[in-house]
C-alpha cells in the first residue's frame, strides 16, 4: 500500500495584506514549500489548489492554473478544489488520494483566500454562500447567524454558557500570541468577550474569526522517496471526508455536527487509532461554539461537555488535549481557502519538533479538523513524523 | 443573486405558499421539495404538499449586522422552525414581541417582502413567521 508524507510546508503571516494580491500570496506560500521541501518545481507532477469564493473575492475564477502559472510550474495538471471553508481541506486530501493511487509520486497543494478587497457586506455574502443560498442567506441568514443557531441550541440543550464559549476565544487568542505568522497579537479576557457587542446572538464579534488574507502550501510525496529525499517527512496516516445537508434545517439535531463524527470515527478506523492517541488537534473555530462541537464530534470530551471541558482548561498549550495551538481561525486568522492548508503547516511544524513557543510536548500524533460551511462538509486528518534520511 | 427574476418567478409555489413534498413510503414530509427522498430514494414515492402554517421554535438569533440587502433591516430575528408536520424551516421572525420569541415558542407563517438586495431589479417576496397570540 502506498502512503503519503509532507515533506514541505510555507505560510504567509495572515492578516490583512493590502500591499500583496492574491497571487502574489500564493507564490509567497508555494515558493516557500517548495525550497523547504528541498526539491525543484520540475519534480512536482500535479497541483491542487484550495480557495472558496476567488470569484466574489477578486472576481477570479480558474485559480488552479493560476497557481501553477505563477509558481512557474506549467505545465502540469493544475485543479482547483472548492468546499467552502473545508476548500484547503478537500485540496490536502485531493493531492493525497492522487498520490495514494499511484497517479503520481509528488504533488503540490495551495490554499489561498484574499478577502479585503471587498467591503465586509459584501464578504458577508461572499461567505454566506457556504450556507444554502435559497433557503438561508435568501432570508438574511448570515453565517455568523447560522452558527448562533447552533450554539443557541447547544445551550439550550446541555446548559453551556456564553463565558464558556468565550474561553475557547480567551484560549486560542493567548495561543496566537506564540505565533509569529497569526493575525492578532493580543491576550484577550473573558470580559473582553462579553463585552464586545452581538453579532448574532448568543455570538458577539469576539467568538467569531476574523476576515484574513492568507496562503499556505505544502508539498505531498509518496512515503517510501519521503524517506529517501526528505530528513523529516511528517506522514498522513488518515485522510476522512464526510458530508451533510447544505441547510442547518435539514438536519436532525442542530448541537452536533455529523460530518465530523463520520469523518472522525473513518479517520481513527483507518489508522487504527483512538481519540485518546491524538497529542494535539487543529480544528475548525470560525466561531467559538465551532471548536466546541468539533471537540465533542471527534471524542476528546462527552457530547454536551465541551464548553466545561475548555473552560477547565483541558485544551489549552498544556492541557490534557491541546487545541489549536496555532492560535486556530480565531487568533491565527481565517483565510477560508488557505485555512485547511495551514493547519497541516501546524501540524507538521508540531511534529518536528519546529514549533518554538507554542510547542505541544512529546507531539507524536497531530489532528486536523477542517469545516465547510455549517457543517455540510467536513475533512478530518491525522498526522504523524516519519523517521527519514539521516 | 436574490434579485434574479427567473429565480424569484421559479420559487414563487415555495416562498408564497409554502410549496414542498411528502415520501408516502416513509411518511416524511420535505421542505423546500426534493426530488428523491433522503431516507428511502428510489423505494420512496414523491407527492406533493403544502407545509402547515404553523410551527415552533427549535433555535433563533437576533442579528445586529446583516449581509448586504439586509443592513437596513438590523436588528432582525432569524429561527429554524418546526412546522406541525415535522418539517423545518429558516425564516426571520416579525412582528412580535422580543420577548416572546423562545425556543418552543408557536408561530404563523405570514407573507412579507424578503429583500430588494437590487434597487433595479424585481422584489422578493415570501413567508416570514410571527408569534401567535
Amino acid at each position: 500500500m502506498r502512503n503519503v508524507s509532507i515533506i514541505g510546508v510555507g505560510c504567509t503571516k495572515f492578516g490583512e495584506h493590502w500591499e500583496k494580491s492574491f497571487r502574489q500570496l500564493i507564490a509567497e506560500a508555494g515558493i516557500e514549500a517548495i525550497l523547504s521541501a528541498g526539491i525543484e518545481g520540475k519534480d512536482i507532477e500535479a497541483l491542487y489548489g484550495g480557495s472558496m469564493a476567488s470569484g466574489r473575492f477578486i472576481g477570479q475564477e480558474h485559480i488552479g492554473a493560476l497557481i501553477a502559472d505563477q509558481l512557474g510550474l506549467n505545465p502540469i495538471p493544475a485543479t482547483r478544489v472548492e468546499n467552502a471553508c473545508a476548500s484547503g481541506g478537500t485540496a490536502l486530501r485531493s493531492g493525497y488520494m492522487a498520490i495514494k493511487s499511484g497517479e503520481y509520486d509528488m504533488v503540490a497543494i495551495g490554499g489561498v483566500e484574499k478577502m479585503t478587497d471587498v467591503g465586509v457586506e459584501d464578504a458577508a455574502i461572499a461567505l454566506g454562500g457556504a450556507g444554502d443560498q435559497e433557503t438561508e442567506l435568501f432570508h438574511g441568514a448570515s453565517f455568523p447567524a447560522l452558527y448562533a443557531l447552533m450554539a443557541r441550541a447547544h445551550m439550550n440543550e446541555f446548559g453551556t454558557t456564553e463565558e464558556q464559549l468565550a474561553t475557547v476565544s480567551v484560549k486560542n487568542h493567548h495561543n496566537a500570541m506564540l505565533n509569529p505568522k497569526a493575525q492578532f497579537h493580543r491576550e484577550i479576557t473573558i470580559e473582553n468577550v462579553m463585552n464586545s457587542g452581538y453579532i448574532a446572538t448568543p455570538l458577539k464579534l469576539l467568538d467569531c474569526s476574523p476576515i484574513t488574507d492568507g496562503a499556505a502550501a505544502v508539498i505531498l510525496c509518496e512515503s517510501e522517496k519521503a524517506r529517501e529525499i526528505c530528513e523529516n517527512p511528517v506522514e498522513i496516516i488518515a485522510s476522512a471526508q464526510a458530508s451533510d445537508t447544505l441547510a442547518l434545517a435539514g438536519r436532525k439535531s442542530l448541537s452536533e455536527i455529523m460530518a465530523t463524527k463520520v469523518a472522525a470515527k473513518n479517520a481513527f478506523e483507518k489508522a487504527k487509532i483512538t481519540a485518546k492517541d491524538v497529542d494535539f488537534a487543529e480544528v475548525h473555530d470560525c466561531f467559538t461554539i465551532a471548536e466546541i462541537l468539533a471537540i465533542e464530534a471527534i471524542g476528546f470530551c462527552e457530547k454536551g461537555k465541551g464548553g466545561k471541558f475548555t473552560a477547565d482548561g483541558n485544551t489549552a498549550l498544556n492541557g490534557e488535549i491541546p487545541v489549536n495551538v496555532s492560535g486556530g481561525l480565531k487568533g491565527k486568522g481565517h483565510p477560508v481557502g488557505a485555512t485547511g492548508i495551514a493547519q497541516a503547516v501546524e501540524a507538521v511544524l508540531q511534529l518536528r519538533g519546529q514549533a518554538e513557543k507554542r510547542q505541544v510536548k512529546d507531539a507524536k500524533i497531530g489532528l486536523t479538523h477542517n469545516v465547510g460551511g455549517s457543517g455540510a462538509t467536513c475533512v478530518l486528518h491525522l498526522l504523524k513524523a516519519l523517521e527519514g534520511k539521516k | 443573486m436574490n434579485g434574479s427574476l427567473p429565480l424569484i418567478w421559479r420559487k414563487f409555489g415555495e416562498r408564497y405558499d409554502l410549496d414542498g413534498n411528502f415520501c408516502e413510503t416513509c411518511k416524511t414530509a420535505y421542505f423546500p421539495a426534493r426530488a428523491v427522498c433522503q431516507k428511502c430514494r428510489r423505494k420512496g414515492k414523491l407527492v406533493a404538499q403544502k407545509m402547515p402554517k404553523t410551527g415552533t421554535i427549535i433555535s433563533f438569533t437576533e442579528l445586529s449586522a446583516g449581509p448586504a440587502g439586509f443592513e437596513h433591516e438590523v436588528p432582525y430575528f432569524i429561527a429554524i422552525i418546526e412546522l406541525e408536520n415535522k418539517a423545518r424551516l429558516l425564516s426571520q421572525i416579525v412582528d412580535s414581541e422580543k420577548e416572546k420569541i423562545k425556543i418552543g415558542t408557536k408561530v404563523e407563517k405570514v407573507f412579507r417582502k424578503i429583500s430588494d438586495i437590487d434597487p433595479e431589479g424585481p422584489i422578493a417576496y415570501g413567508y416570514k413567521f410571527k408569534v401567535v397570540d
